[in-house]
C-alpha cells in the first residue's frame, strides 16, 4: 500500500512525460500533415515593397509579376518542375436560390500538382482552358457544401460577380491549415479567366512553384530569384523587388513552436519526477530505520555492506522501476483516451518507452543511494539491539 | 586437549557515553580451544555479551589483541570482518533474530547465500539437513510466527549450524523460553558438543550453565574466574 503510495510519484511523472511527448510528437506529426497538405516542396513568391526615392511601402505594394514571368521560369529554370500564377479575387457567388462569399483564385493547371489537390468529382481544368479563358470552375469543398447541399455540383452553372461559369468538379476536402484558415472555403478557376474576365489589371499576385526535390529548394529559389531580377531589369546593388519563401522554413518556423512547447511541458513532467524521486528516498529512509533489525541478522551471518547496499538498492529500483512500468500503463491509456476522445493525436514512440524505464531505474538507484549506503553503514550489534 | 581457536591478549573495550567513559572490557585474558562448551556467566554489564559480540566479529576491540585460529583479528579493518562472521561463526540471539515473513528454510540458507566463497555446494539442501539435525525436519516451511520460542531458537540454532563454522556463540538463547524448553535447547548444544561443535554460551542462568564443561565468571569486565566442570 504504502510502495503505492510512493510509486504515485513515479508513476504521475513517468506518464506525464511520455503523454506530453507523445502529444508533442503528435501534434508535430499533424502539422507535418498540414504543411505538406500545403504542397511539395513549395516555392512561394511574393510581391515585394515597392519604393518611391526613400519611403517604401508595404509588402505587395509593388505589384509586378506577369504571365510572362511564369513562363521565363517555366522554359529557363531546370530545377523547377512546376509553376503556377494565382490571381487573387473574390465576390459574391450565385448558384440558383443560394449563395456564398468567398476567394476566388485564378491558378493554371500546374497549380493541382503543386498543392497535390485532386478532385473529389468531375475533372481538373486543362491547359487549354486556361490558354481559351473558358468560364470554368471548381469549387472547394466548403463553396460546393454551401452552394450545392448533398449533391454532386458538375456541370451546374454559378454565377461569380455575375459572370457565369461552368463548373468542372470539386476538390477533395483539405481541411484547415494551422492558423484555422479554410483551405476549402475556395473557387480555383483558369488564372487567365481571373484575370482577365473578373479582377483586370496586367499583373498576377502570387508565384507558386515547386522544387524537382526537397534537396534542391535553395537551388531552384535562387534560380527563380536570378530569373525575376533579370525580368524586372534590376541592378547589381538594388534589392530584390519580391521575396521568396519555401516550404521549410514554415515547416521549420511552426515544428520551432511545437518544440518549445513540448519543452516546456516535459520540464513539468521531469520535476514530476524528480518530486517523486524524493518520495522514493523517503520511503527508503523509512524502511531502512523500520528494518535495522532486519539488516543486523543479515550483518551477524556475514553479509558484507555492500551486501547490504545492493540489496536496498535494488528495492529502490524495483519500486521505481514498477512505478515507471505502471506509468507506462497509465500513459497508454490516457493517449488511447486522447486520440479516441479529444482532436488531438498523440503518436508513442517506442523510444520514448525505453527512455522512461531507464530513467525511472536510474532515479531509483540515485533516490536509493543515499538509503542504501546509511544502512550498508549500520553497526551490527546496533542494528540488532534496535527495537 | 584440542586445539586452540581462540586467544585474547588484553582484551579491551571502552565507550563513551555522555561525558564518562564506560570500561566494558579490562585486559581480557581468555583462551578456548576445539570441543568446548564453555558457559560465560555474569551480571548485566558485566561485559560477557561484550567479549561475545567481539570474539564474534560483531565488534571490533578498543585495544588487545584478537587471535582467531591463528590468525591476528584484530589487526583487521571492519570490513573484513564481514567473511569471518560468514565462515567462522554461528550465532544464536535471544531474540532468536529470524527474519519475519521468510520460511524456516529460507532463514536457514540465509548465512549460505552471503557466502561467496561458496564453501557449501548445494544451500537448499544443506539447509535441510541442518533443519531436520535439530528436529524441525516438518516445519521446514513454516513462517517464524507460526512457531513456538523454542522451535524459533531450533530454527536459529539451525542457521548457526548451516555453514559449518568453527564456533557457535550464543548470548542467552534460553533468556525467552520457559525452563522445560530452555533444558530442550541446551541439551541440543550438548549433542553438537559431542559432536565436535564448539560452542560459548553467554547466560546468567546457574542451571543452565551447569550444563557446560567450563564455566568463565565475569565482573566488571574481567575474567572473575575459570572452572572446568567435572562431568
Amino acid at each position: 500500500m504504502r510502495s503505492l503510495l510512493t510509486s504515485l510519484g513515479i508513476i504521475i511523472g513517468v506518464s506525464g512525460v511520455i503523454v506530453m511527448s507523445a502529444i508533442g510528437e503528435g501534434s508535430q506529426e499533424l502539422i507535418k500533415q498540414e504543411i505538406d497538405a500545403l504542397g511539395t516542396n513549395v516555392i512561394i513568391v511574393f510581391p515585394g515593397a515597392g519604393r518611391t526615392g526613400g519611403v517604401r511601402h508595404g509588402a505587395g505594394s509593388l505589384n509586378r509579376f506577369t504571365f510572362d514571368d511564369i513562363e521565363k521560369i517555366k522554359r529557363e529554370a531546370t530545377l523547377v518542375k512546376y509553376v503556377s500564377p494565382a490571381v487573387r479575387s473574390g465576390g459574391q457567388i450565385i448558384a440558383g436560390e443560394n449563395n456564398w462569399s468567398c476567394e476566388v483564385n485564378g491558378v493554371s493547371t500546374d497549380y493541382f500538382r503543386i498543392k497535390n489537390w485532386p478532385v473529389e468529382y468531375g475533372a481538373h481544368f486543362t491547359v487549354h482552358d486556361v490558354q481559351t479563358k473558358r468560364k470554368v470552375a471548381l469549387l472547394g469543398k466548403t463553396v460546393a457544401d454551401k452552394l450545392f447541399p448533398d449533391k454532386d455540383p458538375t456541370g451546374e452553372k454559378i454565377r461569380i460577380r455575375n459572370v457565369p461559369f461552368t463548373i468542372l468538379g470539386v476538390l477533395k476536402e483539405k481541411g484547415q491549415i494551422g492558423m484555422g484558415q479554410d483551405q476549402d472555403d475556395i473557387v480555383l478557376a483558369p488564372s487567365t479567366t481571373v484575370l482577365y474576365r473578373l479582377k483586370g489589371g496586367r499583373y498576377i499576385d502570387l508565384i507558386n512553384a515547386s522544387a524537382r526535390s526537397a534537396d534542391q529548394l535553395e537551388e531552384a529559389e535562387e534560380e527563380i530569384r536570378t530569373i525575376l531580377r533579370e525580368s524586372h531589369r534590376l541592378d547589381d546593388g538594388e534589392d530584390d523587388d519580391f521575396t521568396i519563401q519555401n516550404q521549410t522554413e514554415i515547416t521549420e518556423a511552426v515544428t520551432e513552436t511545437s518544440k518549445i512547447m513540448t519543452l516546456f511541458l516535459g520540464t513539468v513532467a521531469s520535476i514530476a519526477l524528480i518530486v517523486g524521486g524524493i518520495g522514493i528516498m523517503n520511503i527508503m529512509l523509512v524502511s531502512v530505520t523500520e528494518r535495522t533489525r532486519e539488516i543486523g541478522i543479515r550483518l551477524s551471518v556475514g553479509a558484507r555492506g555492500s551486501d547490504i547496499l545492493v540489496q536496498f538498492l535494488a528495492e529502490a529500483v524495483a519500486l521505481s522501476v514498477t512505478g515507471g512500468l505502471f506509468g507506462i500503463l497509465l500513459s497508454l491509456a490516457i493517449v488511447f483516451g486522447v486520440n479516441e476522445f479529444t482532436e488531438y493525436s498523440a503518436l508513442i514512440k517506442i523510444k520514448m518507452i525505453l527512455i522512461s524505464v531507464v530513467f525511472s531505474a536510474a532515479i531509483g538507484i540515485i533516490f536509493g543511494f543515499f538509503p542504501a549506503r546509511k544502512a550498508a553503514g549500520l553497526n551490527p550489534i546496533d542494528a540488532l539491539r534496535h527495537e | 586437549m584440542g586445539n586452540m581457536v581462540i586467544e585474547t591478549r588484553r582484551l579491551t573495550k571502552s565507550y563513551q557515553m555522555g561525558e564518562t567513559i564506560v570500561h566494558a572490557l579490562r585486559d581480557v585474558d581468555f583462551m578456548v580451544e576445539t570441543e568446548e562448551l564453555i558457559a560465560v556467566m555474569g551480571a548485566s554489564g558485566s561485559g560477557k555479551s561484550t567479549l561475545l559480540n567481539i570474539l564474534g566479529c560483531l565488534d571490533k576491540p578498543s585495544s588487545g589483541e584478537y587471535i582467531l585460529e591463528g590468525k591476528p583479528v584484530s589487526e583487521l579493518g571492519k570490513k573484513e570482518y564481514a567473511p569471518f562472521r560468514n565462515e567462522k561463526f554461528g550465532f544464536v540471539f535471544q531474540s532468536f533474530n529470524l527474519l519475519p515473513r521468510t520460511s524456516a528454510l529460507e532463514n536457514v540458507e540465509l548465512p549460505l547465500v552471503y557466502d561467496r566463497a561458496g564453501r557449501v555446494g548445494k544451500p537448499r539442501r544443506a539447509a535441510e539437513e541442518a533443519l531436520r539435525r535439530v528436529g524441525l525436519g516438518d516445519r521446514m516451511h513454516h513462517m517464524p510466527n507460526q512457531l513456538s520460542g523454542g522451535e524459533q531458537q531450533r530454527v536459529a540454532i539451525a542457521r548457526a549450524l548451516v555453514n559449518n563454522p568453527a564456533i557457535i556463540l550464543a548470548d542467552e538463547p534460553t533468556g525467552n523460553l520457559d525452563t522445560s524448553t530452555s533444558a530442550d535447547v541446551m541439551t541440543l548444544f550438548q549433542e553438537l558438543n559431542r559432536d565436535g561443535m564448539t560452542i560459548i554460551v553467554v547466560t546468567h542462568d546457574p542451571e543452565i550453565a551447569e550444563c557446560a564443561k567450563r564455566i568463565v565468571l565475569m565482573r566488571d569486565g574481567r575474567i572473575h574466574g575459570d572452572n572446568q566442570v567435572s562431568a
